[in-house]
This record gives C-alpha cells, structure tokens and sequence, in this order.
C-alpha cells in the first residue's frame, strides 16, 4: 500500500517526459511563408554543420534564419564556441565549415599546421579563407552631453591602460576643440571572457601605435586597468550604466545600447563609424592569399581618409574540392545566399559592415568554383 | 551550567507567585531579544527567497503562457527577434538528467547497500568517506575530470553524454545517501525472518529491504535529478548551446535549459531579456516539481 | 584467485542447504555493491590522477611561478600563469560568505528547532530548503540584474564609514566580491541550515528539561543545552557551506568583475576565483597546453575542496563518537 503513491510520482512523471518528447518541433512561427522555389532550381535539403567565431554569431544566426525560410529543406547549425574550436572541429572533418577570425595558419602551431591538415581533412584540396562578415568594433563611451568625441590609437591606447586618467587630460582635449569635456575620471570596461574581439582590438592598438601599446595581441585582455565584465552585454551595460565608462565592443551592441561611438583618427582626420567607413578597411585590406583564397591582411594603421580602422573580419573556412556532392550544393548554395548583395545590406542594420563591392565580387567568384 | 544554576536557585526557591516574579530583569530582556533575533533570522531567510522567485516569476511568466514556448525551438530566432520557444532546451535538460540517472541510480543504490549490508572494516570506511568528498565536489571540477578523459584523452566531441558522465558524479552522492538512510531504517527483523526461511541474503535484500526502502530511494533519485538539472558548469566545459533540437546525446551540440539562460545572458536586446527570464523560470519550475515529488514521496511513504 | 573461492564454497557448504543458484546470486550481487563501493573510490582517484596528468606538461612549461604569480598568460607561445589572485578571491569570498550565512543558519534552525510552533516547523524548513532548489544559474541572473543595485548602496556606506581598513577600501568596480558573497551566502544558507537544524533536534530532552526545570529562560536554555551540544554540528554544516562556495561557478562568474591591476585586500574589488577563471575560459580551451592551465587551477580546487570536506567529515565522526 505504502509503496503504491512513489510509483504514481514516478510513472506519471516518466509519462509527462514521454509526453514531451513526442511533440514539439522546431518549426518557428514568423517568416516561413516563403516558398523553396526562392532558392531557384530543384529545391535542396539536408544538414550543413558550422562551428566557430562567436563574432559572427550574430551576423550568421541572421543569415541562417533568411536562408531556412527561403530553403524549408536545408537546417544550418553554427556553434558559436570560438574560432580555435571551429577550426579544430573543421580540421577534425566534425562540420562542414569553420567561423574563423583568423584564417588558417601556415606556420606550424602545437605541432600543426592549419593550411596542411586542411589540405588532409579537403581530400588533397585547399581549403579556402572567405571572408563574409565584416564587424566594425565600437569605441564606445559614456558622457552626458558629449556627443561627438574623436581618439586617436595613441591616446585611445593611453586611454585603456589607465595612463590618461582624467576625461578633460590635454591630450583628450587637444583632440576635442569646441567640446566641453567633463573632469570624470576614465573608467575602463574590458571583455572579462577570452574573445575575438578582445583579440582584434588588441591587434589594432598593436598595429596602429606601437609604441603605446606594447602589449601583444591576445584574446584575453592584457590591461591592468579597469573591469573585466563577462560577455559583450557585461561591458555594454557596464558603460551604460556608469558615467564616465570607456569600453569596446561590436558596434551591434554600441547600437542597441545606444551608447556613444568615438570616432576614429588614424592620421587622415577624423572617422566616424558606419557601414560605409567601415567596409573601405576591408576594400583597402591587401590581399594574402593566392587565388580564390582571399585571406586579407588588414593595415591597422590605415591613413585614407574615410576609412574606419578598427574592422574584425571573420572568414567561413570551406574545402574548395572534396566534399560529398550533396553537401557542396549545400556549401555553394549557402554561401551564395550568404554573399549575395541583400543579405549583406541586411548585416548593416544589425551592427555589421556590408562587404565592398570588389571583395564580395571575389567571394562570389570564389564560391562559384568551388566544386 | 554552573551560572545558570547559581542565578536560578534563589529565584527557584521562593514560590510564591509565578515562577516569572523572581525572573531578573537583564535576563528576560535578554531573552527577548533574542526570540526576536531568532524570529528575524528567519525571516531574513524568507526575503532572498521571496525576492528571486518574484523576480523570476513576474519577470518570466509572459512567454510561458504562450504554447509556442513549450512546442517550439529557437531554430531561427535572432535576438533582436521575439518567438520561439524552449522545447529544445527542456528536452536537452530531461535527456540529459534522464541518462545521468540511468547511470547513476544502480551505482549509488548498489554502494549504499554495500555500506548497509555488507561493508565492514577499512573498505566501508573509505567508500563512505568518499561519498562525502564526493557530495562536496564542485560540479566545475567534475566537469573538468569528464572533459579530460573524454575529450582530451579519448578525442571524443562535447556532446550531451558527456554532459550526462558528469552529472552522474554530482548525481551518485546524493542518491547513495537518502537510499543509505532508508535501508538502515528497514528493521532487523525483516531481514532475520527471510534468513531463518532460508533465502539467501541476495534474494532477501532484493525482494524485501529494496522495496520496503524504495520511497527512500525514489526521493534521493528526484532530489539528485533536482539538483543535476540546474547545474551549469558541466554545461560550460562539455555541452555547447545549439538553437535547434538535438535528440542525440552523441553528435552534436545539445542544448539545456542553463545554457539558454546564459546564451540569453550575453544579449542586451529586450526579446533575449524576455526569454532570459523565461527560460530561468521554466528552469525554477522543473526542478521545483522534481524537487517537490521528491518530498511528497518522502512524507507519505516513510518507513516508520 | 581460485584457491580463495574454492575456500569459501568450502565454508558455505556445510552452514546450510542453500541452493547453489542462492550462493552463486549471493557472490554477484555482493560482487556488484563492493564493486559500486570500489568504484566510487576509485572515482575520486581517478578525478586527482586524470587533473594531475593533463596539468603537468603545462605545469612544466610554465615560466612563473604556480602558487605565487599573479599572471595569467596561456594564449602565446610561452606560459606564464599563477594563481595567487585566485586563491585570494576564492577564499576570501567565501569567508565573508560564511560570515554573513553562518549567524543566521544559526538563527534560523534554532528558530525551525526551539522557537517555531511544532506543527508549523516542518513546513517552514522545506521552504527554507528551497533556497538550495534554485539552481545557481537563476542566483546569477538575479544577483546581476536585481540585487546590484541594492547593494552598491551599502557599499558606499561601509567604504565612507570604515574605508581606512583595507577590508574596506574604497574602489571603483560594479562587481564586487562583497557582492558575490552575499549571493554565496544565500547559497550556502540552506545548506547549513539543513544540517545545524538535524543536530539540534537531537539534543536529548533530559538536557533541555533539566535547564529549564532549575528555571532557565528559553534563550538560557539554547544557550547551555542546544548550543554546546550542536556546535561540532553546526562546525560541520559551515565546512561544507564554504566547501560549496568555494567552488560555486556560474553565479561567481556572471557577479565579479575581473580586475588584473594592482593587487588589493579589499571585499570590494573585483577578480576571479578559480571556478570564474575556468569558467571564463571554457569558451576557448583549443591548445592542450592552455587547457592544461585551466586544469591545473582545477586541481588546486578539487584539493582545497577535498581538504574542507573531509575536516568536515572528521568533525561529525568526532561527535558521533562523543554522543555514543
């Protein structure tokens, strides 16, 4: 008698379980209305596994969303654990292609080299850097009444490693006439996680003032000053929310945050930050890679006028040859929809540069051969 | 004792009135002050309580109302996006502890009658002493264990069993205790009758202390899958987040319940906010059901 | 092996007329629970000999001192990580932890125990055991986006009122450790609670009844009767409320702010314990030898815990043999 109750709790709560795994399904409400026919052609379908950048994450996730409304068939999974894990499982032949924001490695690394073992996992084929989602990183401030604040990397880099202290310091104000800067003291937010764009900020401050800023680039944060907040919300709200707050951060979370965006001073005058500015780094960056890999060497220290230095390009790693036929329709197919000009103007309104005509010319060229 | 003595005897002697007359004035103001301080304790330990799950709730009920939110995935859905729902992460959640306990219930019920029915000496000892080491074990550390035989020496991807072989060391203790208590609770003289009848121990222990202990071990089951649903360490270092269903415990990123909320944490956008807070209370909800079983079990069906 | 086994059938035959099925299901099921036993031990060997193993080879490599550098450096090429901040962070954020929960775990079983209507105690105890119900995740998210608030407040009252400890010195960080521990204690307060709440039940009613028959208060007889023959209880209960909060993660995590300058003695800087520090790099453990790094904080963990729990542990033994 006494046992009867325990196994009631048990069995119904084991039939609840079942119960919830019979239904569901991950068919989302909304924008599904479009039909297959969008993608032209015999409509595809199957699986296409990415892992990477978390730079990209929400560049990607944007894109997944339009393609699988446009392709019901086709599920795009992108994990966004980190560049060094994507390219990990990339190499380990885990996902069909990898979110990087550093191309593959041609020097060896712990025992390996990228651009080699991807040669290995292609089947004997290059894999290819394709650089598709451009992320301007925000300088981004706190100061009632400041509305435009300009930096250049020299006193930027002052500014983040607590050697300038004070918001109305000459060195601020010498850049600043006309503005009525307030004697707050500076107060420093960093990324308190390892992250890209931690990594690329740093590369910048590296590249365009060495001098001031010795330290070299890193995914953790090298700075003594300040505090280090988790994730790219921590340090949005941390300089919302303190007068004063200096931080960097994707210009996605600068927008929604509605936080000040300094502009930029390389040398050639003052930049301030959209798409446009921004995607002229990435036009102006050389080419290093041969062919249709189109790795990028970006020039930190960039002095055109117009041109918005601080750019984080993330490249989706892909075999140019040697996959199974099904899945390069999969791969051309989504990085066609990935590259094409409306999906890259629609990056904009989310805080990411739309690519420059030339390199999304390339791309596209690049993803047409792959076969 | 000796002070309380001294105080006391010349108030105790003379009893006329009540036995309060003799009371000095410092002691019972004294001893007001402290009911008050003991009575406040507890209610300062009722306002975190209160205070979260307020928070929680008001904060997180407007998308559980939604079926959607029970049916769907957030495959698709963008921050700056609202819709969607959980299914896939309370799936992931239940797969996962559901695993966990089918590894980690016979383990933790055949130690527990090891330290009831057979351990003596210096084995017994050990094996009791590290239930407890391993009760206090942070889940970051078994976390750390599971990826370094798993991932590290064997080369295996972070998947939803991995996530599982963790929660089984946070999961062995909790359940190898409560089934501990219960089986010491069965009386001696059940276990003598079966003996003298001639079945072996084995049989005794498996058709008579087992089920007359079976609420015991229920609760602990409940109570430790309460406890693994909610952790997110093993979470961080062995199960990455995915938007979409997985069914798989072996390919593949699965998603869980914490790791929504924390994926949620990262964004500053009002519908990831939104689903923040859903997504905690769905999470409060289903381990607070757990956890409630567990205790209905355990008052209605004492062995006493 | 099989001499031993042919001595034990040997042993068994004449006892009694056992059918051989009833010995051969005896042997498998006392081979299974010894074997669950062995398991669970050797499970914790193999946690200390698995973080061990992948922790040395950067161990090795490292160029700074382990116990007594404050850098962390694992991304390049060479390695330099210690964990002196860590250490520091850790402990003293569960110290003040147990500082605020301790007292008032106190308070709250002696409540549950001494105080409360009988038929109202145990209801009040399973509400106060829903605190250990919520998942620590949910404690994060409501310390960061609710209680910061409330508690920076009292933070710039004690810094202007006793800035001039160093406990208590002013500085300019939103994620405290003083703000982490007050969640900890949160945390941990169920814990103790539970356990203080079992050892003052079972104070023997002679004790309590002689008190308060030679005329003690209800305070006095707490005092000299439940109070001295709980304390090895509640000792007990705190080690493992801070062995808890040593290694809580997540909530710690999301709460502290990291800070890498100059070091300070304040509760109200920020920083990382080792929980934090692992947690914030698990996103990018791509290299052996980094993740090696982050084990070797893992280690230092698993012993500080292990220490803890097992003082914990010796404590209660003490008491049973006492109270026996």
């Amino acid at each position: 008698m006494k046992l009867t109750l325990p196994g009631r709790v048990a069995g119904l709560s084991l039939v609840a379980a079942l119960a919830l795994t019979a239904c569901g399904s991950d068919n989302t409400t909304g924008d599904s209305t479009s039909s297959a026919a969008a993608s032209g052609g015999t409509a595809l379908s199957g699986t296409l596994n990415g892992e990477g950048s978390s730079a990209q994450k929400n560049a990607i996730g944007e894109v997944i969303s339009g393609y699988q409304s446009a392709n019901p068939g086709v599920t795009v999974n992108y994990n966004a654990t980190g560049s060094g894990a994507g390219i990990k499982q990339f190499l380990a032949g885990q996902v069909d292609f990898a979110g990087s924001d550093s191309a593959l490695k041609s020097e060896e690394k712990d025992g390996v080299v990228e651009t080699e073992a991807a040669k290995t996992r292609c089947g004997g084929n290059d894999a290819w850097n394709l650089p598709l989602v451009a992320g301007p990183i925000a300088v981004t401030y706190n100061l009632p009444g400041v509305d435009k604040l300009v930096l250049t990397p020299s006193v930027a880099s002052q500014m983040f490693l607590g050697k300038i202290t004070k918001w109305n310091d000459p060195k601020i104000a010498a850049l600043n006439s006309g503005v009525t800067l307030p004697a707050t003291d500076i107060k420093v937010f960093y990324r308190a996680d390892e992250s890209g764009t931690t990594e690329n900020f740093t590369k910048y401050l590296n590249g365009s003032a060495p001098a001031d800023w010795a330290a070299e680039p890193a995914k953790v944060w090298p700075g003594t000053t300040g505090e280090g907040r988790p994730q790219t919300d921590g340090v949005a709200q941390g300089v919302k929310s303190t007068e004063g707050g200096l931080s960097y951060m994707e210009w996605s979370a600068a927008k929604d945050n509605q936080l000040g965006v300094a502009q930029i001073d390389n040398g050639a005058g003052a930049v301030a930050l959209t798409g446009e500015t921004a995607g002229k780094a990435v036009a102006a960056a050389a080419p290093a890679g041969e062919g249709n890999d189109l790795k990028l060497k970006l020039d930190y220290a960039v002095k055109d006028a117009g041109t918005y230095p601080i750019v984080l390009v993330t490249y989706e790693v892909v075999c140019s040859k040697g996959l199974a036929a099904d899945k390069t329709a999969l791969v051309k197919s989504f990085l066609t929809y990935f590259a094409s000009p409306d999906t890259q103007k629609g990056l904009e309104e989310i805080g990411y540069a739309p690519l420059p005509e030339d390199v999304r010319g390339k791309v596209v060229t690049a993803i047409n051969a792959i076969s | 004792m000796s002070t309380v003595t001294s105080s006391t005897e010349p108030s105790a002697v003379p009893s006329v009135g009540g036995g309060l007359s003799g009371l000095s004035r410092g002691r019972s103001v004294t001893n007001s002050i402290m009911t008050v301080v003991v009575y406040a304790a507890f209610l300062l330990a009722l306002v975190p309580l209160a205070w979260i799950l307020w928070t929680v709730l008001s904060r997180g009920y407007g998308l559980l109302m939604d079926q959607n939110w029970w049916l769907t995935s957030q495959r698709g859905i963008t921050p700056r996006r609202v819709g969607g729902g959980a299914y896939h992460a309370i799936l992931g959640t239940l797969v996962q502890a559901a695993v966990c306990a089918l590894i980690a219930v016979p383990i933790a019920v055949f130690t527990a009658i090891y330290l009831v029915e057979y351990g003596r000496g210096k084995l017994a000892r050990a094996v009791s002493f590290m239930v407890d080491i391993l009760t206090g074990i942070p889940s970051i550390v078994a976390a750390l264990f599971i990826y370094a035989v798993w991932v590290t020496t064997f080369g295996f991807q972070r998947v939803g069993f991995a996530v599982s072989l963790a929660l089984v060391m946070l999961m062995i203790p909790v359940v190898v205790r409560s089934t501990e208590e219960m089986l010491k609770l069965v009386p001696n003289e059940l276990r003598e009758a079966s003996y003298a009848l001639g079945v072996p121990k084995w049989k005794t222990i498996a058709r008579i202390v087992i089920p007359t202990a079976l609420s015991g071990i229920i609760t602990g089951v409940l109570l430790g899958l309460a406890r693994v649903m909610g952790e997110t360490a093993p979470l961080l270092i062995l199960g990455p987040y995915s938007a979409s269903i997985n069914t798989s415990l072996v390919d593949g990123p699965m998603a869980a319940l914490p790791t929504m909320i924390k994926d949620n944490f990262g964004q500053a956008l009002q519908p990831a906010t939104d689903r923040l807070w859903a997504s905690a209370l769905t999470l409060i909800l289903l381990v607070l059901l757990l956890n409630g079983a567990g205790r209905v079990v355990a008052r209605f069906s004492a062995v006493r | 092996m099989t001499s031993i086994t042919g001595h034990s059938e040997a042993d068994a035959g004449p006892s009694g007329d056992m059918a051989a099925t009833g010995r051969v299901g005896d042997r498998i099921f006392s081979a299974l629970a010894t074997g669950s036993g062995v398991f669970v031990v050797t499970l914790i060997g193999l946690v200390a000999a698995f973080l061990l193993a992948q922790a040395v080879p950067s161990l090795m490599d490292n160029k700074a001192s382990f116990l007594t550098s404050r850098e962390w450096q694992v991304s390049a090429g060479d390695l330099r990580f210690g964990i002196a901040d860590l250490l520091w962070v850790t402990v003293i954020s569960s110290v003040i932890a147990m500082a605020i929960a301790v007292p008032v775990a106190i308070g709250v079983a002696l409540f549950l125990t001494q105080y409360a209507p009988r038929r109202l105690a145990r209801p009040f105890a399973s509400l106060i055991d829903l605190l250990a119900a919520v998942p620590s995740i949910v404690y994060g998210i409501w310390g960061y986006f609710v209680l910061r608030d409330f508690v920076q407040p009292v933070q710039s009252f004690v810094e202007s009122a006793l800035g001039w400890f160093p406990l208590f010195a002013p500085l300019t960080v939103s994620g405290t450790i003083f703000l982490a521990s007050i969640v900890l204690a949160i945390m941990i307060l169920p814990i103790i609670t539970a356990i203080s709440r079992e050892v003052f039940d079972q104070t023997p009613a002679a004790h309590k009844e002689a008190a308060l028959a030679l005329g003690a208060t209800r305070w006095e007889m707490v005092r000299t009767a439940v109070l001295p023959f709980g304390k090895p209880g509640v000792i007990s209960a705190s080690m493992l409320g801070l062995g808890r909060a040593l290694g809580e993660t997540i909530a710690v995590t999301l709460l502290l702010s990291v800070t890498r300058g100059t070091f300070s003695w304040s509760a109200f800087a920020g920083g990382e314990t080792f929980a934090s520090r692992i947690a914030n790099g698990s996103a990018e453990f791509d290299t052996p030898l980094k993740t090696g790094a982050y084990i070797a904080a893992g280690l230092v963990l698993f012993l500080l815990t292990f220490a803890v729990n097992a003082v914990a542990r010796i404590v209660i033994e003490r008491r049973k043999a006492f109270s026996e």
